[in-house]
């Protein structure tokens, strides 16, 4: 049986369909594909019609591009350093100029994409798995279970995002994978939080009932029919803690508690260069657009999936 | 009213209970021994470390030191720095008004630049100054704060010369000299939340313009500034000023990045540096008080919320 979800465009589904015949089990099970094509094309039509979101998506798209083939965008190994070249202002040989260790800033801020969008896509990843679980739990289970696992929740979520972070790489040491697990853990409550209320909102409908009614187990109904339903949410969520995720591994970075050096990311870019920012403004200058670029893009995109998905999280900031 | 206002309190209690598990887990959690930490792991004899250990309360087990660190807490003992060898409690106090001084700023920056614009913005809708009014709360939001206030250091500290680029001065020490010290540090910490609040102002100024009550009182023939300000404002402000004060988490996090920059000596700056030297009480005092500062806020700003809008006690 496939995703009972309600009619995408707007329809109510009556609750006395006849859900249980095997015609309506056949058509059931062909809906979500076609549906979720249709929807995913609509979605993409209208964000292409989104002005704002249509930037995201550019510089979006830039970002990953950039990070894809750095090999070859990238004339010089980031990490190769030429103390004869150091300080070099931007010219034809360094587009960006070279840092205090002769290393060409272009190349770096190429690379510094990699791992701008490693930690997001890990961190992102992580906290949206464990905060879908937590949520998924404490919004369908209810009770008990829901008070619990709501309590951690805003126990976590009481600390300052950058200050946990601070914590926890300063318990577990300093390294790209600490970085993504403290980034992880610090979002894990607002994804949870998401998830909760779009499920509670979900299974007092009639789909969740009428796929009781013809048997269907708890756990399947989850997975397979309210967790499709609370996509646009999760989706909104995702995009925009990814921007959240760039800022933070930047500023424990910046803060020399982030990546370690040499690795080229931002944020190193930034802490290395702040010294020689008074003789050579370009080494903290183009890194430093190059994540407020990525950040505007993210936000932009998830401006726009929110306005496109779910206009009533308008509101929310 | 009172019976609302003391199970929101109530219902914090367990809240409480486990930032204080998260924060003493926390700092248990690190690699090597906190005698190694505090005293060098060379050269200690067994004896000698035992002695230590018994002294510090390390000998019994994780619970059991668990409560005993909740209870000195509770009183207000946070423990010992290592590095300044004097109460965490009295260090934080210490660094307190700093941050305060800079959050209060930047917080005044923001509502004074971000409500007018908000309003601009919504009704001037579609407008030059509309996407102005946009343009500046999609900068606020997208900057990382440690480059806008790298970039507002290189113009007006190094190229124009204005403003001193980095430094604290107490304000009853030389007011002058501590607001042109402050007016940088403010501006970048403030325009992240400006950007917020700008947005969040439009879009509920939008909200209330477009409901019937305002199309009642414009159908009445009210003139529109009254229908603005007497009426639509004040509902779309409700929300605006709930977000104000729940931004109190944001303007502490984001003194942590934002003090380094500017070497601002507050608790943000304090806990950079106590993370660096391994001062582990102050780490763990500093992210406690933060945490306990913002829930009680945030349960003040409930509090007043439920004040200006009766309907939310009804739920």
């Amino acid at each position: 049986m496939g995703a009972l979800r309600r009619s995408e465009t707007g329809a109510p589904t009556p609750f006395y369909r006849p859900m249980a015949t095997t015609q309506a089990r056949v058509i059931a099970s062909m809906e979500p594909a076609l549906r979720q094509r249709r929807l995913s094309e609509r979605v993409f039509f209208r964000l292409l019609r989104h002005r704002l979101a249509l930037v995201g998506m550019i510089l979006t798209a830039l970002i990953v591009f950039t990070a894809i083939f750095a090999d070859v965008i990238a004339p010089y190994d980031p990490l190769e350093i030429r103390l004869k070249d150091r300080l070099q202002p931007p010219s034809s040989l360094h587009l960006m100029g070279t840092d205090h260790l002769g290393r060409d800033v272009f190349s770096r801020v190429v690379y510094g994409s990699r791992i701008s969008l490693q930690v997001g896509v890990v961190s992102v990843a992580l906290g949206t798995i464990v905060g879908l679980f937590v949520g998924m739990a404490a919004g369908y289970l209810g009770k008990s279970v829901d008070t619990v696992l709501m309590s951690i929740m805003d126990a976590i979520y009481a600390f300052p995002a950058i200050l946990l972070a601070l914590a926890l790489v300063a318990a577990f040491g300093q390294g790209l994978v600490t970085v993504m697990t403290a980034i992880a853990i610090v979002r894990i409550p607002i994804f949870a939080r998401t998830v909760r209320s779009s499920i509670l909102a979900e299974k007092e409908k009639e789909y969740v009932e009428a796929a009781r009614c013809i048997g269907q187990r708890e756990w399947l109904i989850l997975f397979r029919h309210i967790l499709p339903n609370i996509m646009a949410p999760i989706i909104v969520v995702t995009t925009t803690y990814f921007a959240a995720a760039i800022v933070v591994e930047a500023s424990l970075s910046f803060l020399g508690l982030g990546v370690p050096p040499p690795q080229a990311s931002w944020g190193v870019m930034l802490y290395d260069g702040r010294k020689y920012m008074e003789q050579a403004p370009y080494v903290v200058i183009y890194p430093g657009l190059a994540i407020s670029l990525a950040v505007l893009g993210f936000n932009l995109l998830g401006d726009g999936l929110r306005d496109v998905l779910d206009p009533r999280l308008r509101n929310v900031t | 009213m009172l019976r609302y206002f003391i199970r929101r309190a109530l219902a914090l209690v367990p809240v409480f209970f486990l930032m204080t598990v998260i924060v003493f887990l926390l700092i248990r959690m690190i690699p090597g021994d906190p005698v190694d930490v505090m005293y060098g792991a060379e050269g200690l004899d067994p004896a000698r470390r035992a002695a230590l250990e018994r002294s510090l309360g390390l000998d019994q087990p994780l619970v059991v030191q668990y409560i005993k660190w909740l209870g000195r807490a509770l009183t207000g003992d946070l423990g010992r720095s290592y590095r300044a060898q004097m109460p965490v409690l009295d260090l934080i106090l210490q660094r307190l008004p700093a941050t305060l001084y800079l959050s209060l700023a930047a917080l005044l920056f923001s509502v004074v630049l971000a409500i007018p614009l908000g309003i601009l913005s919504a009704v001037k809708r579609n407008s030059w100054a509309d996407l102005g009014a946009i343009g500046f709360a999609i900068l606020g939001i997208s900057l990382p704060q440690f480059w806008s206030g790298i970039m507002l250091v290189l113009l007006f500290a190094i190229v124009l010369g204005w403003l001193p680029s980095i430094g604290y001065v107490p304000p009853q020490e030389n007011f002058g000299r501590f607001l042109r010290h402050i007016i940088l540090p403010a501006v970048t910490l403030g325009w992240s939340l400006a950007g917020t609040t700008t947005r969040l102002t439009r879009s509920s100024l939008l909200e209330e313009l477009g409901k019937d009550y305002v199309r009642t009182a414009r159908g009445m023939g009210l003139p529109e500034h009254k229908v603005l300000w007497e009426h639509a404002l004040r509902n779309a402000l409700i929300p605006t000023v709930t977000m104000i004060g729940l931004q109190l988490a944001f303007l502490i996090g984001g003194a942590v990045i934002v003090e380094t920059v500017f070497a601002w000596p507050g608790i943000g700056l304090l806990i950079v540096d106590s993370i660096f030297a391994r001062d582990y009480p102050v780490v763990q005092g500093v992210i406690m008080a933060v945490a306990v500062m913002v829930v009680l806020v945030n349960l003040l700003v409930d509090f007043i919320y439920t004040l200006l809008d009766p309907r939310i006690r009804l739920e």
